[in-house]
């Protein structure tokens, strides 16, 4: 790749990148807000909660976030919301990957013993009690890897963003690709951008896993 | 600004063709994603060295790209090496070549599953490689398979939208040039959103079956 080309590329890719992982850290805290509620919802004991929270699953998991971020985008002002285009950009894609993430929960949840409730239940703990300080921690510890592999996704996703105009990196891209024409150092360096950020997440995903793990491994040892 | 039965009646004809043209790309896409995650879990699992790493760092890669810069990148580059294809090719060859990636971990861990032993007695019985393959080892590995696979084909199919990026035909683009058009949005982005959660939701009817089949299948 010519040194030129980073160059002259480099400052508006960057300010494109800026966005992309604003847009990205911002959708990873809706989506994970809403993974956490909505995840202990599906297994609520009450009826009507539970429906609610799978018709919302379903709906953002079956249909494609282009279709959530265009509805967000294009009809929701005709009904008489405007809201500004990155605040769409976020809910879209925080609904999303929410979505994905309330299932994720709702696994790891599953995947807890039930001995451990049990025992926190003869220890008299309230049943609200049993979750938050029994269950919860070690479902966060199992929702680890799949987390990390929604956050990548979401990612790779914030490139959709340039559908409703957001400069972010694959808009940036593709609006200079359309006066230079000089598509392969430029989109070399917006896919080594992506491969790069992706492996930081996964690492820290990792490391974030080997963390909470060691907690588990301790409690998993006594006799 | 209400839903109207009579616009989504009148357009209805129009989206059903681009739904054809969403049905057309995302099957090619998983045919060649099948074949080509196929082959580069076999080379990843058996080829020499520098073949084996080559190939797990560009799995890595194409799999932590995003598909839409994909797509521009092969809607750009391919004609510079004076490969001319249509918008529809070079979409279903971008998300082939990305769902490739996601499914040769999927043969990967297939392979990876079945013991020594079932290899060992294939090849006493004097079978050739080609063959184990054929007749010992991929019968079983692929009903295991089957709901993941199933998974990326629903995914693929969700993802064939980006491929309006570059002006394909496909639903979503044709939802957004009547919309442009006549200023509705709401009807015609109803419509794709019901045709794809209707599509999503048998896909995941028809897993379960087969997964069921298989299994009786296998137990037969």
């Amino acid at each position: 790749m010519p040194p030129l080309a980073f160059l002259e590329y480099g400052p508006p890719l960057l300010s494109g990148a800026v966005v992309t992982i604003k847009l990205a850290l911002l959708s990873e805290v809706v989506a994970l807000l809403v993974g956490f509620v909505v995840g202990p919802a599906l297994l609520s004991r009450w009826s009507p909660l539970r429906v609610l929270c799978r018709c919302y699953v379903e709906l953002f998991r079956g249909t494609s976030a282009l279709i959530q971020l265009f509805f967000l985008y294009f009809v929701l002002p005709q009904l008489g919301v405007d809201l500004p285009p990155v605040t769409v950009a976020v809910l879209g894609l925080g609904l999303n990957s929410g979505a994905y993430c309330a299932e994720f929960v709702r696994g790891a949840i599953l995947a807890v013993p039930r001995g451990q409730r049990e025992a926190a239940a003869a220890l008299g703990l309230s049943r609200r009690d049993q979750f938050r300080f029994v269950v919860l921690p070690q479902a966060a510890f199992y929702a680890v890897p799949p987390l990390g592999n929604m956050s990548i996704d979401l990612l790779k996703l914030t490139s959709i963003v340039s559908f409703i105009t957001i400069a972010d990196m694959t808009f940036v891209a593709y609006q200079i690709n359309q006066t230079t024409l000089d598509t392969i150092p430029l989109f070399s360096m917006v896919l080594a951008f992506y491969f790069v950020v992706a492996q930081a997440i996964a690492f820290a995903f990792r490391r974030a896993e080997s963390r909470l793990g060691r907690g588990m491994r301790r409690v998993s040892t006594l006799p | 600004m209400s839903f109207d039965p009579a616009f989504a009646l009148s357009i209805l004809p129009l989206l059903a063709r681009a739904a054809l043209t969403t049905i057309a790309a995302a099957a090619c896409g998983y045919a060649f994603a099948l074949i080509g995650g196929l082959a580069l879990a076999l080379a990843r699992l058996h080829g020499p060295v520098i073949t084996r790493r080559a190939v797990a760092f560009a799995l890595e890669f194409v799999r932590s790209t995003p598909l839409l810069v994909q797509v521009f990148f092969l809607y750009f580059v391919l004609p510079r090496f004076g490969i001319r294809m249509g918008a529809f090719q070079t979409g279903v060859l971008a998300i082939g070549i990305h769902y490739a990636a996601y499914l040769a971990e999927v043969f990967r861990s297939g392979f990876q599953s079945v013991g020594q032993g079932q290899w060992d007695a294939a090849l006493g019985l004097g079978l050739h490689r080609w063959q184990c393959y054929r007749l010992v080892i991929l019968p079983q590995i692929v009903p295991p398979l089957i709901p993941a696979f199933g998974n990326y084909l629903v995914l693929m199919f969700k993802d064939t939208p980006l491929l309006s990026a570059v002006s394909v035909p496909e639903l979503m683009q044709t939802a957004k040039l009547i919309g442009s058009e006549t200023f509705r949005y709401l009807e015609p982005f109803t419509l794709v959103a019901l045709f794809f959660l209707v599509m999503s939701l048998i896909s995941a009817v028809l897993i379960r079956l087969a997964e069921v089949r298989f299994q009786r299948w296998i137990a037969r």
